[in-house]
């Protein structure tokens, strides 16, 4: 089941939504849709899923078009982060609501339905509690349990939106690989939504990053991490730190700064953005340096430097770089100090930077858009 | 050791304050609810059994009772389907107008009855704006069963949708999308997702609506024109009863409104205890 979208848009309330999707998803892949709150993402889910429907735009699943098709006629399995299970039904009726309301010629007689309920409580390793109800099913359980729903009408796709949000962490990293070997096994093509960076990697045969309704980057774990497509992409991934720097025969030059361990890149030369993520830098001890070591906090592994130019006037203020505690340098990074710093792996960006940059994104509100 | 008794109540602290208190409560409720509701009873029987099932047994009263039937029998399943319809709509879309249909809806429970009447009165009466037409057509809304309906839907109309509204807003529209994604159709969430959801709500806006449709005085006494034997419930009768000095027998007739009321109130404590 190969799904191709094509230059989606959608809005709501003149507020932009989808700014132009254009997406091509192959039969059997596990994708994620990774992106901050309000990139667009779950919005994207619910238009595959018949949920929303957008302004503008194509959505081919398998060559028919799924514009004109309701979402009970597009045979779709949809996870939702709170688990929507029905309060007032078993376990066992739950996961056999979508054969149940099937027209009486499809639907399946009593005891198929009855045998295929069995067959998913033990795919889903839930078996002993199939005539429990969701109040008394701790968060995980109701996970297997909305997933086993779900995949009881042998959905075309599995839509997941932050299927493992409103869980703890533990039980989160269960559930991701039981999630991994139940797509193996049914082959099915699966889209899930998180903000979550660790996860969407672990998972996904292919991570989409999205920001404010557009699809900045498509790769896997390495290629976005080594090298973002754009500016927002490498905010994302944890890249804090962004230096104005001067492109020189593809070299990134800026005073105090080392920038020999750097690729050369074909940019032209000028102005650009250098960004670094705190782990990727490395400090160099020099009583003339740029920066001043203004705090020094531990977490036990890391060391974190907060460092201040105070020399300089270009506005890039102050950044924190991680170390390891127990590097032998560490020894005199002391508060006072100075350092210049010399970049192990960073991105350039031609241009100024930008003067007020966007919040990484874990500093990103946590409400999710609800629709 | 720490002491292993409860404390129910700060060490040092009286408890004469709180005692007080609530026998003050029990005090007031005793002597404002329980007496007058004792002493229904205790002058309905004043004259002994023979006498109440007398008054009981009055033609008119019977008839009184079985109109005021009547009226709840329509008027309770009309406003439970208004109820979930207008719910539905607030609750799950976003239309022009939510907001003013919202407001429009508690109007009911702000304007005095009477008002209600009225205005139907001026609307459907003789000499109302209609009344020139459905006089032509030989249909009697005015002192007659339709206009009570009508005022009495009126008066009850904001009991389901004010315990439906707010219990579809807090539970959101997930199950529904998630029934929808399943394969079901509109009637099929409704009636397996959304309704199994409001039932107890449901349930006790029904039980509020029947009590206020049953008891409701104010507007049906301007539409119904109190015709002995014909457009008197049971609360305009016991009116009656009383201003013809046939005070047992007012009282008669106010105790079996009352048992209906009293039955009421435990099916709305039980169903209370379910939710």
């Amino acid at each position: 089941m190969s799904i191709v979208i094509e230059h989606m848009t959608k809005s709501f309330d003149g507020t932009a939504v989808l700014r132009g999707i254009d997406l091509t998803i192959e039969s059997g892949e596990l994708v994620a849709l990774l992106g901050p709150s309000g990139s667009g993402k779950t919005t994207l889910l619910k238009i595959i899923a018949g949920l929303e429907w957008p302004n503008s735009g194509g959505l081919v699943v398998h060559g028919a078009d799924w514009l004109h098709l309701a979402a009970q006629d597009r045979r779709i399995g949809f996870v939702f982060q709170h688990y929507a299970l029905f309060p007032h039904m078993s376990v066992r009726d739950n996961i056999a609501f979508g054969l149940t309301v099937r027209p009486r010629a499809e639907r399946p007689g009593k005891a198929v339905i009855a045998a295929k309920v069995d067959q998913l409580l033990e795919f889903l390793q839930i078996a002993h509690l199939g005539e429990r109800y969701p109040a008394q099913l701790s968060g995980g359980q109701r996970q297997r349990v909305a997933l086993g729903r779900a995949l009881a009408i042998e959905p075309t796709v599995l839509l997941l939106d932050e299927p493992f949000g409103a869980l703890d962490a533990a039980v989160r990293r269960d559930l991701r690989a039981w999630l991994r070997e139940v797509h193996d096994q049914t082959g099915s093509t699966t889209i899930f939504v998180t903000h979550d960076q660790e996860e969407a990697f672990e998972l996904a045969d292919r991570v989409v990053v999205m920001g404010d309704g557009r699809i900045e980057q498509i790769g896997n774990a390495d290629q976005i991490h080594d090298h973002p497509a754009s500016p927002f992409v490498a905010r994302f991934m944890g890249a804090t730190i962004e230096l104005p720097v001067t492109l020189q025969a593809g070299r990134a030059e800026a005073p105090g700064l080392d920038g020999s361990r750097l690729p050369r890149r074909a940019l032209p030369d000028g102005p650009a953005t250098l960004f670094l993520r705190p782990a990727d830098v490395t400090p160099l001890p020099d009583p003339a340096g740029r920066w001043q070591i203004t705090h020094r906090t531990s977490n036990g592994a890391l060391l974190r430097l907060d460092l201040a130019d105070d020399k300089g006037t270009d506005g890039t203020g102050r950044f924190g770089i991680d170390l390891p505690r127990r590097a032998p340098e560490a020894q005199g990074l002391v508060p006072g100090a100075r350092v210049d710093l010399r970049p192990e792996a960073g991105t350039i960006f031609p241009g100024p930077r930008a003067l007020s940059p966007q919040p990484a994104a874990t500093e990103f509100p946590r409400k999710e858009k609800s629709l | 050791m720490m002491s292993t008794l409860a404390l129910t109540h700060a060490p040092g602290q009286s408890r004469t304050a709180p005692r007080l208190l609530i026998g003050l409560a029990f005090a007031l409720t005793a002597i404002f609810v329980v007496a007058p509701l004792a002493f229904i009873f205790w002058r309905a029987f004043a004259d002994g059994w023979a006498v109440y099932l007398k008054n009981i047994a009055d033609p008119l009263v019977v008839h009184a009772i079985w109109l005021t039937t009547v009226v709840a029998v329509i008027v309770v399943p009309v406003n439970i389907a208004f109820g979930i319809a207008a719910a539905w709509a607030i609750a799950r879309f976003r239309f022009p107008g939510r907001k003013l249909l919202m407001v429009l809806i508690e109007i009911p429970f702000s304007i005095s009855p009477i008002i209600a009447g009225i205005c139907y009165l001026l609307l459907y009466g003789r000499q109302g704006l209609l009344g020139p037409w459905l006089a032509a057509h030989d249909l009697k809304v005015m002192f007659a069963l339709p206009g009570i309906v009508l005022v009495t839907m009126f008066v009850t109309a904001p009991f389901v949708v004010r315990e439906v509204l707010p219990l579809m807003q807090a539970q959101g529209s997930e199950q529904e999308q998630a029934a929808v994604t399943l394969g079901a159709r509109g009637w099929q969430v409704f009636s397996r997702v959304t309704l199994p959801n409001i039932r107890w709500a449901l349930l006790y806006g029904a039980v509020l609506c029947t009590a206020r449709a049953v008891g409701e005085f104010g507007g049906v006494s301007v539409v119904s024109g109190s015709i002995r034997g014909q457009t008197n419930t049971l609360p305009l009768q016991i009116e009656l009863m009383f201003n013809d000095l046939n005070t047992t027998g007012a009282f008669a007739a106010a105790s079996t409104l009352t048992v209906i009321a009293l039955v009421v109130l435990v099916i709305k404590a039980a169903l209370e205890s379910r939710r």
